[in-house]
């Protein structure tokens, strides 16, 4: 690790100033940026942590009913107190490790946007609002690739509006190594239609699975789930072939609507 | 009733005490006053020519005392090999140069290429960034069959070609074999890779050299299983330093599953560099670095064939086998492919024909030698897993056909070069057929099966050769060292004793069970025993701990030591009571004299020895301390029979572990407990190769798996709770305990009965599989469902 500032500012305002510096990062619960400092890949000269503030802690529900999330909200909150959207409650809770979800945070999670992070299929299947120190963003606007977000430099995810569905369900099958999801589905059915998000396995990061959408909208069942999508695009490393990885978005999607029903 | 103390006995491991309170004293834990530190630059590419090294920038960084590359051991040894193979046509093998830094070229991911010493860590990090290295990149050698082509890219440029050796054995027998198998009723053809592994000691290496320049002695602190081996190559064969001027220390060790028994160059490096700039130099390798610089295991490519008569008798056994040595010979690499696995391809089975065929392969990559079983996991996969298919042809049944095929006399001699001396294979199988619940099998398969899932159930046997071993054996073999043990008994005044041993203890609970036997012999409290090892300034010349050797070897020499002991404090007591010492009994630490009621206590001998004032000086010195040399007439041939039981989720192709059954023959056992925790953390590190483990290369000799995002580890979700059996006991002839070594044999026994049992539930499931290769990842496993 490289030699760097670090300042713990409390509020959301101050935190902003601070990461105006060239070369700033903001640090929330750490859990891929300090290995990549550690490893000397990242080299920043000021790393803001966004934990010391408390506006962007905590779980409460919005006037129109979705589930709000402060940025800075640890997996092991959100699994524990996400009571009101199960399906996200147990993806939260299925993150890593005990020590991973004591410390990683759902708006690190989204602003790092890793290809086989399980927040961005939760994020993406609820259409999600990712609310910043700035705007509003729509999830379907928000993801735009492996580690790529619509997020400007400096800009923090303050909370994550998740519209709470009439049933949820997400399946992770585990890459044996590192335990990230090698495919994971999370499906969500909302009174205008389902919706279908896939991580894990497209070298595009996470997406929609629309075909799924459609065939689910008109009926949630696990039989009216189509054939798995082609391999075109599909992830494939030491842990799995592209058709592989197609071939698990249809079984988990299967599985994931029968969890749901 | 199970006993309470001595031999047979499970004591709790008095040195958990310290290893599970974070108190225990680890290389990593120890720091020299002044000490320097090292960061070893390491090259990025598979194989290059090193044009320059431009160090000016780096050495004028902060806080850099000295940077060292190639061009400072100049005229310094290299890394010397162990072991030597004569090839079939009676050559010596192809041994390359290996240097401490790297000269004139850069030969796998990992090899070092300069070492920064500095004040700090991080300066040292700091300036080895700054070091200017301009490399001419070269085609990696990466593929075994690729490197053996005529004019392969070579990986040393003074060597004839990439071939290390081609070994035959027997060679004699070759012709014999050629016509069994043209003789044979059927022959079973099975093509595998056994793969490339990382050991993964929780403890990384550590090196610390240390030098003081009043007395001109060196001192390396180090991770290693054998310190006075490395004192031996370091001090004779790279650095010249001869033993009395040179302590290696290898305190408390955080595991090693055989990638700590080699001298690697880190360590030759810290005691060279301490002496050179007069102060301690210390070397911590991150999780990173050791997925590069430790030595990986296994990583053979082979074709096996077994020959049957009509009567489904085995008739002969024919191997071939490419094995990766890496881009240079680690210490004990050559005997690996070798003597470790070709004189074990008899198996358990009366197979009177064997010849086996290995060529190792020089290619870009760590270089590869011992990991936990060490050539005989690779006999056995692939033995096992051809007697499976030759069942699945012949529509037999895999239990019965092993045991048609059973040697059932003992002492047997192999046509294989080895004897086993004693053994009851068809008693470990009785009792895992019960252990197993063979005959509910079926009914659990039913049940899976409702649920959707395939299960499927694999078999099989093992026999090993370990307690390494003879040293005139071995020697014979190519051995470049002795193979015995020593052991130190002194007793003190007042009757304590301290063991010194040769053995070295990383996790295997030698200060438990070595006092058990100790105590045992002379009816003492096992507390009044305390075992010292790891320090060659302490215990005599010894050969460390690998080969499961420590008991059959080691505790044989403790229990010589402590014979002379016991011989030299009877004269004592006899003189002490007046009577004759042929008469002296020594009972539960108790010395008397027959058919009287006289009797003296061991203290009360043991303060004589050092209070000699009614003694018998005339006949015998004071003191009471004594060392035996031990060196066995054999191996030791533990075997047994495993059972493994997995469920296959059709769908995604994952596989659990049911439930895992292992029937040992260990011979006599000292602490069932620790034999019991050796053979759980064998199938562990077994079910870790058939199911997760894969260092895999890519074509440029990059390693894909190079830290546990993509190395998959074994975790405790991924094991069953074990059944472990060790009630079958042939006692080992031929040393003293009766005992045989137990910790290899579940590494070496369980990788054929995962994959056995996988075959098993594919071909429930309708798929014609005969083969999946290791790791059997889900992928694997759905690539084979779905062709």
């Amino acid at each position: 690790m490289y030699n760097f500032e670090f300042e713990k500012p409390s509020s959301i305002a101050d935190a902003v100033a601070a990461l105006g510096d060239e070369e700033a990062t903001a640090l929330s619960g750490g859990q891929t940026l300090l290995p990549t400092m550690k490893q000397r890949l990242a080299s920043p000269t000021k790393v803001v942590s966004l934990l010391g503030i408390s506006e962007m802690q905590g779980i409460c529900t919005g006037d129109d009913g979705a589930l709000c999330i402060g940025g800075a909200t640890s997996h092991a909150d959100v699994a524990a107190g996400a009571s009101a959207y199960p399906g996200l409650a147990a993806l939260a809770g299925g993150i890593g490790d005990p020590a991973v979800r004591a410390r990683g945070t759902v708006g690190g999670s989204l602003a790092n946007n890793d290809p086989a992070a399980c927040y961005p299929a939760g994020a993406l299947a609820s259409g999600a609002t990712i609310v910043t120190n700035a705007r509003e963003i729509a999830a379907d606007d928000y993801f735009q690739g492996m580690f790529t977000t619509a997020l400007d430099e400096s800009e923090i995810i303050t909370e994550v509006r998740f519209p709470v569905p009439q049933a949820s369900n997400y399946q992770k099958f585990e890459q044996p190594a590192s335990r990230f999801a090698l495919v994971g589905v999370f499906v969500a059915k909302y009174a205008d239609g389902v919706r279908v998000a896939v991580t894990g396995a497209s070298e595009e990061g996470v997406h929609r699975w629309t075909a799924a959408e459609e065939a689910l909208s008109a009926n949630f069942s696990a039989d009216a789930v189509p054939a798995a999508p082609g391999a075109d695009g599909m992830i494939a490393d030491l842990h799995g072939t592209a058709a592989y990885r197609a071939h698990l978005v249809a079984v988990l999607t299967k599985r994931a609507v029968a969890a749901a029903s | 009733m199970p006993k309470d103390h001595g031999i047979g006995a499970s004591p709790k491991r008095r040195e958990d005490i310290r290893f599970l309170s974070g108190t225990g004293n680890y290389t990593d834990d120890m720091n020299v006053n002044g000490q320097a530190y090292v960061h070893f630059l390491r090259s990025d590419v598979a194989h290059g020519r090193i044009k320059s090294i431009n160090l000016d920038a780096a050495s004028a960084m902060p806080g850099v005392v000295k940077i060292f590359t190639g061009a400072d051991f100049e005229g310094v040894g290299g890394i010397p090999c162990g072991w030597e193979i004569t090839d079939k046509h009676g050559n010596a093998m192809q041994e390359p140069a290996h240097p401490v830094l790297a000269q004139g070229k850069v030969r796998y991911v990992g090899d070092q290429i300069a070492a920064v010493v500095a004040e700090t860590l991080e300066q040292a990090r700091d300036a080895a960034e700054a070091i200017d290295v301009d490399i001419e990149e070269l085609p990696a050698v990466v593929d075994m069959a690729g490197a053996l082509v005529d004019g392969s890219t070579k990986v040393h440029d003074d060597l004839t070609s990439n071939l290390c050796y081609d070994w035959g054995f027997v060679e004699e027998n070759k012709p014999a074999v050629e016509a069994a198998f043209a003789d044979a009723a059927h022959v079973t053809t099975l093509e595998l890779r056994n793969n490339r592994l990382i050991a993964n000691p929780m403890e990384p290496r550590v090196a610390i050299g240390d030098f003081e320049r009043a007395s001109g002695n060196s001192t390396l602190f180090t991770t290693s299983q054998n310190p006075h081996v490395i004192r031996l190559l370091m001090g004779a064969f790279v650095l010249g330093i001869p033993e009395h001027k040179l302590r290696v220390v290898a305190p408390d060790v955080g595991g090693g599953f055989g990638t700590k028994i080699f001298h690697y160059a880190e360590e030759a490096f810290c005691t060279f560099a301490a002496k050179a700039l007069n102060r301690a130099v210390k070397w911590t390798s991150t999780r990173s670095e050791a997925f590069i610089s430790d030595a990986h295991g296994r990583d053979h490519v082979t074709t096996i064939q077994l020959a049957l008569d009509a009567d489904n008798n085995f008739t002969a056994v024919r191997t071939d086998t490419m094995a990766n040595m890496g881009a240079y010979l680690s210490t004990f690499a050559p005997s690996v492919p070798t003597w470790l696995h070709g004189t074990l391809m008899a198996g358990n089975y009366k197979t009177p024909l064997v010849y086996v065929n290995v060529k190792a392969v020089f290619t870009n990559t760590v270089p590869v030698d011992a990991y936990r079983g060490a050539g005989r996991p690779e006999a056995t996969y692939q033995l096992e897993r051809v007697i499976d298919k030759a069942a699945l042809e012949l529509g037999l049944d895999p239990i019965a056909l092993r045991r048609q095929n059973f040697i059932t006399e003992f002492p047997y001699a192999t046509p294989v070069a080895v004897e086993y001396d004693t053994g009851d294979y068809h008693a470990t199988m009785d009792v895992l057929e019960k252990m197993a619940d063979l005959s509910g099998f079926e009914a659990r398969r039913k049940a899976s099966e409702a649920r959707g899932m395939l299960r499927g159930i694999g078999i099989n046997c093992y026999i090993e050769a370990c307690g390494i071993a003879p040293s005139n054996l071995v020697g014979q073999l190519g051995a470049r060292a002795g193979l015995y043990e020593s052991a130190t008994v002194r007793v003190n005044a007042t009757g304590g004793l301290v063991v010194m041993t040769g053995s070295h203890s990383h996790g295997q609970g030698h200060e438990t069970a070595f006092p058990q036997v100790i105590a045992e012999m002379i009816g003492i409290d096992e507390s009044m025993v305390e075992i010292e090892h790891g320090d060659t300034d302490k215990a005599p010349m010894g050969m460390g701990t690998y080969g499961s050797r420590s008991l059959a070897v080691g505790g044989s020499a403790m229990v010589r030591a402590t014979e002379k002991i016991i011989a030299k404090t009877k004269k004592i007591a006899a003189h002490l009571m007046e009577a004759a010492e042929a008469d002296i009994e020594l009972k539960d630490g108790t010395f008397s004299v027959a058919g009287t009621d006289k009797s003296v206590a061991w203290g009360d001998v043991t303060l004589a020895a050092y209070v000699p004032h009614n003694y018998p000086l005339e006949d015998i010195e004071p003191g009471l301390e004594e060392t035996a040399f031990y060196d066995p007439a054999n191996f030791t041939y533990p075997s047994g029979a495993y059972a493994c039981e997995v469920e296959v989720d059709p769908d995604t192709g994952k596989v659990t572990i049911e439930a895992f059954n292992a029937a040992d023959d260990f011979g006599n056992v000292v602490n069932p407990m620790i034999v019991d925790g050796q053979v759980h953390g064998g199938i562990g590190q077994g079910i870790g190769q058939a199911l997760l483990e894969n260092a895999a290369y890519d074509e440029n000799g990059q390693l894909l798996s190079a830290s546990y995002m993509d190395y998959a580890m074994p975790r405790a979700s991924d094991l069953p709770f074990y059944g472990v059996d060790h009630s079958c006991q042939t006692p080992c002839t031929h040393n003293p305990l009766g005992v045989k070594g137990c910790g290899e044999a579940g590494a070496i026994g369980s990788p054929p009965a995962v994959v056995n049992a996988v075959v098993n539930a594919l071909r429930s499931g309708g798929h014609d599989i005969h083969h999946i290769d290791m790791p059997v990842s889900p992928s694997r496993v759905w690539q084979a469902m779905n062709g």
